[in-house]
């Protein structure tokens, strides 16, 4: 049995300790707003928070994060609604897949780094691929949200 | 007949998804077929394909017959209507329509949603604009001529009455369409013109957005399939052992090759608890393949092959001149040959499909351009009437043409209907890259004649590529006059003496439609060449390429629509001045431009480079769009940034090889693309007209590499024609 907590709520799973993280928010918890984008921890599309860091779910097995606070796409306006408000005022997603992913990414920046400068968030980024080439806008709502504080 | 029709009373409402009541409004679109004049009225047969519904409670209800795949068209196609019928923005919303012939071409691909839609929009909304004001008018004792529409509301000023559209709905729907509209004039638009952010951001910024992935239906299973390695081999025999005892999996079977176009291409399927589950056991398998007729393929014996062929004469398929005496007569004589490989298109979401078969009937849900197709097809396979079968189109997270081309959806045909559940089935990134219907490779030649003054007498463009007529009709092995169409044969230039030959190229892999599709390698070849004429003249590049289009003049772009040299010029005209052509740059700095017309848009891009230390960075690209009447300018601007970023990707790094059949590529690390630490600066400017609006979702693309490699030339001297820059050690 493992226990975690998803978006603030207790889980307990009888579940084979190797499974991906991913795959237990999707396909046993129902939690499909995180994305599989390459399964080998490239693109950055399966991106949730474990206390604080962002993780490739697609790569954590789901013993690694036992006992542990995890925050997903659909959990994210609790820790950083500004966040995704400017991501809607800048109208950043274009088919918004991988979108979750790339929140997460940026929600773990501000929370360890609240003042990134723009190299630092280039550098944070990084690991996030958009097909659709929403790299710009993505950069913005960042920017914004740290000059909003 | 008017193409619109009230159709608030006719039974076939229920199946449009609409609740009984209010006013339901329809537009007769028979074919749909892409012309110049797709507005004509329609004659004949009341096929209805567009509709909306306005409800009592002031709910306006479009039903989007094209799919959201990141083009922002569920927004834009609103926004035109809503627009047009004074009503309020917050009050739009919209179903997304399944597969089916009733709502015409569905095909959402070749940049042409809102060319297609734009005027029946319009038409359609004033209409109803209208019909709610003779409502009104009605009601009140009034003329209509003193009543107005503002923002969900029909007015009297005189009286000082307003009422709701909502509260005119059932009045209107009892009233026919006006026979003649009056559609508002540019300076009247709310919505048109504007920046209207997309309806469905919120879903997509907090995980609510369903994607074909995130359908779960009950008693749902989770299927990965073992696909043959090379294109159409077959399984020899198999060792399911192993993947059945991988904790989950349910089922370990055989499914056919289908040899239709969209067919599945067989292998064994793993049916599993859990989509982790079917991919362990995918994994697990042990399969022998036979190889088949495509195991000889080889991506670089092929190009060999396809550029000796492009040094030698080909198939003439234009002819104006005579290039030949004109060679003999030049003063200077410029070839140059350019090899681009085959792309794989990787949107963020892989292929995808979920599959109920119910006995007498199949309901499905996938990501798809092209729902009509998937539903043909599993109604054949099935054995079903096509009204048995039902397609939902879901959100798609990327496309770029690979969901044109929907065998995946077989795929959970077959399996679904084998295990007689709901199956979803599930492509890992591998399965994606290494089974695509690929971008083509193509070898060219080009070579021209310059005279004394540098001018430009004659022009050879000699092609081979495998063609996309290939997927449909195996066997065929020269390209279709539109794939030549995409900077070949309808090249804007002024010269003389032009041919272009086609060389004979077969298919070895399934060749599909990538974002812009042979626009890329046509325009990529036809602006380098032109660049490098400039040199050889010893010209200003952008000086000598207006010279090369040469005077104003409308030049027959196929189905009465016209390429007007004029507007092509002024793309570029208007970047190069944004990007400030001509003023002195930094050491180891240089611009390059490329202009190209496709899916009836004029594009131009100005590109700031520098290398240093043979290393390439990319700088600025200014671009310049004219897509006619601008419908939504941050969709535009979107799409074009997005356009800059693909493009670099195809410029950097898109290369897919086979060898032995093969494909060698399987994931983002040997399939890069671009990343946020490699995006220079993108500026669009819109050119503001009032033109019909065409294309804005492709033409972005092809300037992208030229200006690139362009600039690399301006800044080194060094000419590069292949691509990806990667293998030059430049990126």
């Amino acid at each position: 049995m493992i226990t975690l907590t998803v978006n603030g709520e207790k889980k307990s799973l009888d579940i084979d300790p190797d499974m991906p993280l991913l795959w237990v928010l999707r396909d046993i918890l129902g939690l499909t707003g995180t994305k599989f984008g390459c399964g080998e921890g490239f693109c950055g599309s399966c991106s949730v928070l474990v206390d604080h860091e962002s993780v490739r779910s697609c790569s954590t097995p789901i013993s690694d994060v036992a006992n542990k606070s995890i925050t997903t796409i659909e959990g994210l306006s609790k820790i950083n609604p500004k966040l995704q408000e400017n991501w809607e005022l800048l109208d950043v997603p274009q088919c918004g897949y991988c979108q979750p992913g790339q929140l997460i990414t940026a929600a773990a920046l501000l929370e360890t780094n609240p003042h990134p400068t723009e190299q630092q968030i280039v550098d944070a980024m990084t690991g996030n691929i958009c097909r659709c080439g929403t790299y710009h806008r993505i950069k913005e709502a960042i920017v914004k949200t740290v000059e909003s504080k | 007949m008017s193409p619109i029709e009230n159709i608030s009373r006719r039974k076939f409402v229920r199946y449009l998804g609409f609740a009984t009541g209010g006013l339901v409004m329809a537009y007769n679109l028979p074919g749909f077929i892409l012309k110049a004049n797709a507005a004509e009225p329609a004659t004949g047969e009341f096929k209805p394909s567009l509709f909306i519904q306005l409800n009592s409670d002031g709910s306006l209800i479009l039903v989007a017959s094209r799919s959201e795949m990141g083009q922002n068209i569920r927004t834009s196609l609103s926004s035109v209507i809503a627009d047009e019928m004074d009503a309020d923005w917050k009050k739009v919303s919209i179903i997304q329509a399944d597969g089916n012939p009733i709502y015409g071409d569905q095909n959402t691909d070749g940049s042409r949603s809102i060319l297609l839609f734009f005027a029946p929009l319009r038409e359609m909304g004033a209409a109803a604009r209208v019909m709610l004001i003779k409502a009104a008018s009605i009601k009140w004792g009034v003329p209509e001529s003193e009543c107005t529409a503002e923002n969900h509301y029909v007015i009297h000023k005189k009286t000082n009455q307003k009422i709701s559209f909502g509260d005119l709905a059932e009045a209107a729907s009892r009233l026919h369409p006006p026979k003649n509209i009056t559609l508002k004039t540019p300076k009247e638009y709310d919505f048109i013109g504007h920046s209207m952010p997309s309806v469905d951001l919120k879903d997509f910024v907090h995980g609510k957005a369903k994607f074909g992935v995130d359908i779960r239906v009950p008693g749902m299973k989770f299927a990965a399939v073992s696909r043959p390695p090379v294109t159409f081999g077959s399984v020899k025999s198999f060792d399911a052992s192993k993947a059945l005892k991988v904790q989950g999996v349910e089922d370990v079977f055989e499914i056919p090759r289908v040899k239709i176009p969209y067919g599945a291409l067989g292998g064994v399927a793993v049916v599993a608890s859990n989509t982790w589950a079917a991919l362990k056991g995918k994994e697990a398998l042990s399969v022998i393949w036979e190889t088949g007729e495509n195991g000889g393929y080889d991506t670089q014996k092929f190009m060999e092959l396809m550029t000796q062929r492009v040094h030698d004469q080909a198939k003439v398929v234009k002819k104006e001149g005579d290039v030949e005496k004109a060679f003999s007569n030049a003063d200077k004589i410029v070839e140059s040959t350019f090899q681009l490989p085959h792309l794989s298109h990787a949107p963020m979401e892989v292929p995808n499909a979920v599959a109920w078969f119910k006995g007498d009937s199949c309901e499905i849900w996938a990501p798809l351009q092209s729902p009509q197709d998937a539903r043909r097809d599993a109604a054949q396979y099935l054995g079903l009437d096509p009204e048995k079968v039902t397609v939902h189109v879901t959100f798609l997270g990327g496309a770029f043409g690979r969901k044109s081309n929907p065998d995946f959806v077989m795929e959970a045909v077959i399996l679904s209907k084998k295990m007689n559940c709901p199956i979803q089935v599930f492509w890992d990134r591998t399965d994606d890259i290494q089974h695509d219907f690929y971008h083509t490779t193509s070898a060219q030649y080009l070579k021209a004649a310059l005279d004394k003054s540098g001018n430009t007498t004659a022009w050879l463009h000699r092609l081979a590529f495998p063609s996309i007529s290939s997927t449909f009709v195996p066997g065929t092995n020269y390209a279709s006059g539109g794939e030549l169409a995409s900077g070949a044969t309808n090249l804007p230039f002024e010269i003389p003496n032009l041919q272009v030959e086609n060389a004979k190229a077969d298919a070895y892999v399934r060749i599909g439609w990538l974002r812009s599709v042979c626009n890329i390698f046509e325009g990529y070849a036809t602006n380098v060449f032109a660049d490098e004429l400039a040199a050889a003249a010893k010209k200003d590049p952008l000086e000598y390429r207006l010279g090369l289009i040469g005077k104003d003049r409308l030049i027959e772009a196929g189905e009465g629509f016209k390429l007007d040299t004029a507007r092509l010029k002024k793309v570029l005209t208007t970047a190069a001045k944004n990007a400030g052509w001509g003023k002195s740059l930094p050491a180891n700095h240089g611009m390059g431009l490329a202009v190209h017309y496709s899916f009836l848009t004029y594009v131009a891009a100005v590109t700031e480079v520098s290398v240093v230390n043979n290393h390439l960075t990319v700088h600025k690209i200014h671009l310049a769009v004219d897509c006619g009447q601008p419908v939504n300018h941050d969709t535009i601007k979107a799409q074009l940034q997005g356009a800059a970023i693909f493009g670099m990707s195809i410029c950097y790094y898109g290369k897919i090889t086979a060898k032995d059949g093969k494909i060698q590529q399987t994931n983002f690390d040997n399939y890069p693309v671009l990343r946020m630490d490699e995006v220079p600066e993108v500026t669009v400017d819109i050119i503001e007209n009032h033109e019909r609006p065409t294309g804005i979702g492709e033409p972005g693309v092809p300037v992208i590499a030229p200006s690139i490699v362009n600039a690399i030339y301006a800044a080194t001297g060094k000419r590069y024609h292949n691509l990806p820059l990667t293998e030059t050690g430049l990126v």
